[in-house]
């Protein structure tokens, strides 16, 4: 598989478990939103830097080609996957956790 | 970058007492399972090239599946950057759910 379908497949995915199998709903939620604004400007960046600088190196085989602040778009969604999937598993072990 | 990273979330910390290092149990819990399916990941696309890095840009130190030591620090530290964000805009906006 590509990196480009690999990403998508990973969305689909944190997408599915979040609203569906593990019920977290943090899609639907304003503070999953608002967290995911901060983290995404920050990511911009820090994209911009490895991509720029060439420190990461992307084949043209396995992108779309289109560029975000240097960054193939396909990051974005990586990242997506990352933190919604993260983010679902520490507000789930949270749930039992009386203090939130 | 990772150094970037935590500089730019770990004073959530101690600035508006977050307590996720505290409930450093939890935080393993949620990023362990997340970070070794995306390890994965990473293995199989540095595999089949989908990118590569600057060897003269990184330290040149490799874990297991041939990843360089700083992926295996971004996925420790980026979810846990994930978490000090979501816990802050709880911090601060007290009244958005995330539990029904």
């Amino acid at each position: 598989m590509t990196y480009t379908q690999l990403a998508i497949s990973a969305v689909v995915i944190v997408i599915i478990l979040d609203l569906y199998v593990i019920k977290t709903c943090l899609l639907k939620r304003k503070v999953f939103w608002t967290s995911y604004a901060i983290i995404v400007g920050f990511q911009l960046l820090t994209n911009w830097w490895l991509t720029s600088r060439n420190i990461v190196i992307y084949s043209p085989d396995a992108i779309l080609g289109l560029r975000i602040a240097s960054a193939p778009v396909e990051d974005l969604l990586f990242g997506f996957a990352l933190v919604v999937g993260v983010l679902i598993n520490w507000i789930r072990l949270g749930a039992s956790d009386k203090q939130h | 970058m990772i150094a970037f990273t935590i500089c730019g979330s770990i004073w959530l910390e101690f600035v508006l007492k977050v307590k996720v290092l505290k409930r450093y149990k939890r935080a393993i819990k949620a990023i362990l399972p997340v970070s070794l399916i995306f390890i994965a990941w990473d293995a199989y696309a540095i595999h089949q090239g989908h990118w590569s890095f600057d060897n003269n840009q990184i330290l040149g130190i490799f874990g297991p599946f041939g990843i360089p030591l700083e992926e295996y620090l971004f996925f420790t530290v980026v979810p846990l950057a994930a978490i000090l964000t979501i816990e802050a805009v709880r911090t601060v906006k007290k009244h958005w759910q995330v539990y029904k």
